[in-house]
């Protein structure tokens, strides 16, 4: 359980971060999404303790990362493929981080193997991809088992069969019962990875919700008709409170469910050729959220579905 | 799985002592410090042999011309230093080693410990090692002196101690500045500018600044006679050693306080 309370990070005249709060639960992937510069980074970077907040505190189980006294055996995190020195070798990359919290180096073994590292744990990880250095970062954060694991960007420059693996994983840890916090600027991936999101922008938080609660909250979803009887469809499912539109000889209804229009064609005897429920992808959801941030600075933020 | 209740000093000297091992650069520099020390102890010794005189002899410090290597040898040991701190900024490795050890200014002192004692059997192998082969050849003129004679020994441990200090002021140098460039060009620019500007400062501050500059205050310690005007070798070794602390507390003060 990750709590940010109130957290604010002032860099000379700029606020990165702006009295954010949320809470990180155990037990589900939570995505951490904002455009670029939006503070996600500089917020991880406050909650493990390497930059110190302007104001609010960030706490790990109800402790401040500082006063852990195993972290590694708590918080596992990988921040950036590059928080390693480029001319130690893998395993020894591992074992220098291994044992200053107490780690036995046959867990450095384990690690190794359960990144598919094995075979190059000898090389120096300066001669490594992005995506090498990628897996060697997650297989620093798992090396304490720990029961809270956060990842900035971990899918960079990964190939398919890397984010495939990272997906897996990371659905796999939370399944096991441990907090997964995951920044990613790929709305697609967190589409297919996290069950709640965090979404962050100009350092304030936009939304705290349910995936398919953005998805649907968006004004972009819709149903989309397609029928020959339009002005009949239309005078009765504008009486039945709906907004309606019509484009390209179809109509857009937004205000009521499928369902609802579905049973006012039937009782009205209109004619459908399309009944579709048009969703937006979260990468538009997002777009949409983000979008209104730049355009109205300083609004309050909105509370999502819930 | 037994692991300790908390992170000890044992962990973290353990750890730090693995990063510097795991590093090719440290044994590069560790090698090339030796072969300058006992390499400049050869070529200068044999010149002096080649060319000798018995009136050489008058005032000859066999001990000190035999390691003047050090001096060399010194910048590689600040070097190593340096980059043993500004190496983890550099890379990012900060940021693994902070989570890890999130006590920073234990982990400051533990990482400094570590090179310490790395930078000390180092210094001492590169000084034992220039004395032993200068006097060899020193011998050949009966010039040499063995380690028994007065104050030799101090002249040859010291040495060591020497580059050994001058390896942790440059380490807390690189921890206050934690840029390798930046920090290298201080740690040269505190090692060698008050000789260089000795002559634009006033002339009342000039003894002064010979005594306690850190090179000067430091080198005492490879004189066999007390040099005038200048601290006994003890007193001055100590001087030295007061400026490295002073460094290493500021940077131990310091990371506490800065992002990192």
């Amino acid at each position: 359980m990750i709590e940010v309370a109130n957290l604010s990070k002032r860099f000379g005249s700029t606020l990165a971060v702006d009295g954010l709060s949320f809470a990180v639960e155990p037990g589900r992937v939570t995505g951490f999404l904002g455009p670029n510069g939006s503070g996600k980074s500089t917020t991880m970077r406050m909650i493990l303790g390497l930059d110190h907040p302007t104001r609010g505190t960030a706490t790990i189980n109800g402790r401040a990362y500082g006063a852990i006294r195993r972290p590694l055996h708590e918080v596992g995190s990988l921040l950036d493929a590059k928080a390693m020195h480029g001319g130690r070798s893998a395993y020894h990359h591992l074992l220098c981080v291994a044992q200053s919290n107490g780690i036995s180096r046959r867990r450095v073994g384990e690690v190794l193997d359960l990144v598919g590292l094995s075979s190059v744990a000898r090389k120096r990880a300066r001669g490594f991809s992005l995506g090498m250095g990628q897996r060697l970062g997650i297989a620093t954060a798992l090396l304490g088992d720990p029961a809270v694991l956060m990842f900035d960007e971990p899918v960079n420059g990964l190939d398919p069969e890397g984010i495939l693996w990272i997906r897996t994983l990371l659905r796999a840890l939370a399944a096991e019962g441990r907090t997964v916090f995951v920044s990613s600027h790929l709305m697609s991936e967190m589409a297919l990875t996290a069950d709640h999101l965090v979404v962050i922008g100009r350092g304030r938080l936009i939304a705290d919700c349910s995936t398919a609660e953005l998805v649907a909250s968006s004004s972009q979803s819709y149903v989309h008709v397609k029928t020959p009887d339009v002005d009949k469809l239309v005078a009765a499912l504008t009486a039945v409170g709906a907004d309606v539109t019509e484009v390209d000889q179809s109509l857009r209804v937004t205000g009521i469910d499928s369902a609802v229009v579905g049973e006012v064609a039937a009782r009205e005897g209109a004619v459908l050729h399309e009944l579709i429920l048009r969703q937006p992808s979260l990468e538009a959801a997002f777009m949409e959220l983000t979008r209104d941030t730049v355009e109205f600075g300083g609004a309050e933020s909105v509370e999502i579905g819930a | 799985m037994a692991v300790p209740v908390t992170i000890g000093v044992p962990n973290v000297l353990v750890s730090e002592w693995t990063k510097l091992r795991s590093l090719r650069s440290t044994y590069w520099t560790a090698i090339v410090a030796v072969i300058v020390a006992v390499g400049i102890a050869i070529l200068g010794c044999t010149s002096f042999v080649r060319h000798f005189a018995p009136s050489d002899l008058d005032g000859f410090d066999a001990a000190n011309f035999s390691v003047q290597g050090l001096y060399a040898a010194q910048i590689l040991l600040g070097a190593l230093g340096v980059l043993t701190i500004t190496g983890e900024y550099a890379t990012g490795m900060i940021r693994t080693t902070l989570t890890s050890v999130p006590q920073r200014r234990s982990m400051l002192l533990m990482k400094g410990a570590v090179f310490a004692a790395a930078a000390l059997a180092l210094g001492e192998i590169a000084s034992f090692g220039a004395f032993a082969v200068g006097q060899a050849i020193l011998h050949g003129k009966g010039a040499g002196v063995s380690l028994a004679d007065h104050n030799v020994l101090r002249v040859v441990i010291g040495g060591g101690l020497y580059i050994a200090v001058v390896g942790l002021l440059a380490f807390g140098l690189g921890a206050l500045v934690r840029r390798t460039a930046g920090a290298l060009a201080t740690f040269f620019a505190v090692l060698f500018l008050p000789s260089a500007l000795i002559d634009l400062l006033p002339s009342s501050w000039h003894d002064t600044v010979m005594k306690y500059a850190p090179a000067n205050a430091g080198t005492q310690i490879l004189n066999i006679q007390h040099q005038h005007n200048m601290l006994t070798a003890w007193n001055g070794l100590g001087v030295l050693a007061l400026y490295a602390a002073a460094i290493i507390g500021l940077a131990v003060y310091l990371i506490g306080r800065r992002d990192a």
